[in-house]
């Protein structure tokens, strides 16, 4: 066979690769994943936990802090080996880093000393893409996230938000057909971070890869979701997959609609049990359109069953004329 | 973009008025040195052969790089502390990767390395001159042991403080392990590595030195005993020191350089 004339499927060919070039989406199958760590604090992670993820799906896991929702992440891309069952991404078991999958961090995690298209071309350096390449690979994705003119720029200038957009950049380098995303703009604040989910949506039409997102958020996790996983707390398990009938491609003042309040209401309900400050005061901080009824009262109801909850913890409370 | 790279550059480059700045008190001190040298001298009536005064150094220093007595030592010296640098680096370079990264490594080699550290290099010498001769392998060896420590544990210290999410991100992409080592741990202990490479240039002068008088016939360790047991030539034993204290500093300000050079932009 000519050398050159690699078919498509043979693991990352990066001769022909652009960033506009429709991936297939990762069918990505997670069959009874089942995690504890050992050590100095032993704990039962995950519980038998099953999930499939359509190709260009995108799918949101929501639970309280510190169920696992990360560690399953990791377990998907292949950075922590489970105790028991397995992962498949198009049928192929997943064994280690997996070359099909990027990863986008709580934080960008560039690296310091390089500059945002060394850094972006990084994973490339990592696979010894010949040079021409990675820079032609690296300017159409600091293009595709608006960059190009940051490229020379060391992350130490940059903010928060533009750090995390290099990150996202160097995370789809390797065409990657999943894209696991760990709560990845929940150091930004709540306007930026709007602003960001809906960059997210229109790379993610322009890419074609499946996603898995980690978030604490509700409606994040409504609006880019196809699907919304809720965890239990730890030992995790699938309490409930919500799935989100959205008509694409969404805006956020789709946010406001009233099929929007009732499946927050529907993913809520099965997390109201689960006690956990962090799932309240993101609701509280994040936006359930003003107005709307059902978007407070939950958050409200677990405050008032949390016995000895200071009163000032009580988000609500100021703007509350009852 | 061009406007700011441009202004970027003016800032880091330091105009006329900051280097007038920066070199004042060095010339201020130095001539205040050289006056209180000289008041010494008038005041105590020492001789010539007890403290000459600075100016007659400076002749005999002059004269001895003239008439090329000063050549041969110094290039001799210069050679020991650069090969035996770069040995004692490279070496400790290694190790210190390797003891970051493994504890038992670190548990096993650690007594030696402090034992090696505590034992004076002065006593070890004429040991080493004993197993190694008199030439250039017994100083490299000297220099080794000397710059070795402060180099390793340097290494060491500045890998295991390189953010461990950095390493999870590397992984992400598959990176190797020695892809991690080169991209990300060196690199990112770059910083530490430096300053213990700071430290170490000074050191091996030391080590050079040390080495020359526990055997040797040429380098500037060996022209001070000459100049001071066969010709009582105290000047130029003065003209020595002063040589090598210039070598001493002009390694180090290469090095100051170098690391600027390397991680100024971070």
């Amino acid at each position: 066979m000519d050398p050159l004339e690699q078919p498509e499927t043979a693991g990352p060919s990066h001769a022909d690769v652009r960033p506009n070039a429709p991936v297939q989406g990762a069918d990505v199958r997670a069959d009874h994943v089942s995690l504890s760590f050992r050590g100095v604090r032993p704990a039962h992670v995950l519980d038998a936990v099953s999930l499939s993820i359509r190709p260009r799906e995108v799918v949101a896991l929501i639970g309280p802090n510190g169920c696992g929702k990360s560690t399953l992440l990791r377990v998907l891309g292949g950075l922590i080996p489970a105790d028991a069952g397995h992962v498949l991404i198009d049928g192929d078991p997943v064994t280690g880093p997996d070359p099909r999958v990027g990863v986008v961090f709580q934080e960008p995690r560039l690296l310091p000393w390089l500059t945002a298209e060394e850094n972006v071309r990084f994973p490339m350096r990592l696979a010894g893409w010949p040079k021409a390449q990675q820079a032609a690979r690296a300017s159409d994705l600091l293009g595709l996230v608006g960059l190009r003119e940051h490229a020379s720029a060391r992350p130490g200038t940059l903010s928060g938000g533009t750090r995390q957009r290099v990150a996202i950049a160097r995370a789809l380098a390797l065409q990657p057909s999943l894209l696991l995303l760990d709560e990845p703009f929940s150091a930004l604040d709540a306007l930026t971070r709007e602003r960001f989910n809906a960059e997210l949506l229109r790379l993610w039409e322009r890419t074609g890869t499946s996603i898995v997102l980690v978030t604490h958020s509700i409606p994040e996790a409504i609006f880019l979701a196809d699907r919304v996983v809720v965890l239990s707390p730890r030992p995790a398990r699938v309490l409930a997959e919500i799935t989100v009938d959205l008509p694409r491609p969404r805006r956020l003042t789709d946010l406001d609609s009233a099929v929007v309040s009732s499946l927050a209401a529907d993913v809520r309900s099965h997390l109201v049990d689960t006690t956990d400050d962090a799932i309240a005061m993101e609701e509280a901080r994040l936006a359930i359109p003003a107005g709307l009824p059902l978007g407070g009262a939950p958050a409200r109801r677990h405050a008032e069953t949390e016995p000895g909850t200071p009163a000032w913890f009580d988000p609500f409370r100021p703007e509350d004329p009852q | 973009m061009s406007v700011r790279a441009g202004a970027s550059v003016t800032v880091r480059r330091p105009g006329p008025r900051r280097l007038a700045a920066t070199v004042w008190p060095i010339v201020l001190s130095l001539a205040v040195f050289v006056v209180v040298w000289q008041v010494v001298i008038v005041v105590s009536g020492f001789p010539p052969f007890v403290l000459p005064g600075p100016l007659t150094v400076l002749q005999r220093f002059v004269k001895a790089w003239a008439d090329g007595t000063m050549w041969p030592h110094f290039s001799t010296t210069l050679i020991e502390v650069l090969l035996g640098f770069a040995l004692g680096s490279t070496v400790a370079l290694i190790v210190g990767v390797g003891l970051a990264r493994s504890r038992l490594a670190e548990r096993l080699l650690s007594p030696y390395l402090v034992a090696a550290q505590a034992t004076p290099v002065l006593a070890l010498a004429p040991l080493i001159a004993l197993w190694f001769g008199t030439g250039l392998f017994s100083k490299l060896v000297i220099c080794t042991l000397i710059v070795f420590f402060p180099v390793a544990v340097a290494t060491m210290v500045g890998i295991r403080s390189v953010d461990k999410r950095l390493l999870e991100m590397a992984r992400s992409f598959r990176a190797s392990g020695w892809q991690i080592v080169t991209r990300i741990e060196v690199p990112g202990a770059l910083p530490a590595i430096l300053g213990g490479l700071r430290v170490g240039i000074t050191l091996a002068v030391i080590g050079a030195i040390v080495g020359e008088w526990a055997g040797g016939d040429t380098g500037l360790g060996i022209l001070i005993n000459i100049a001071r047991a066969s010709l009582f030539d105290t000047p130029l034993m003065f003209a020595t020191l002063m040589t090598l204290a210039l070598m001493g500093i002009s390694l180090y300000l290469v090095m100051i350089a170098i690391e600027r050079r390397l991680v100024g932009e971070r």
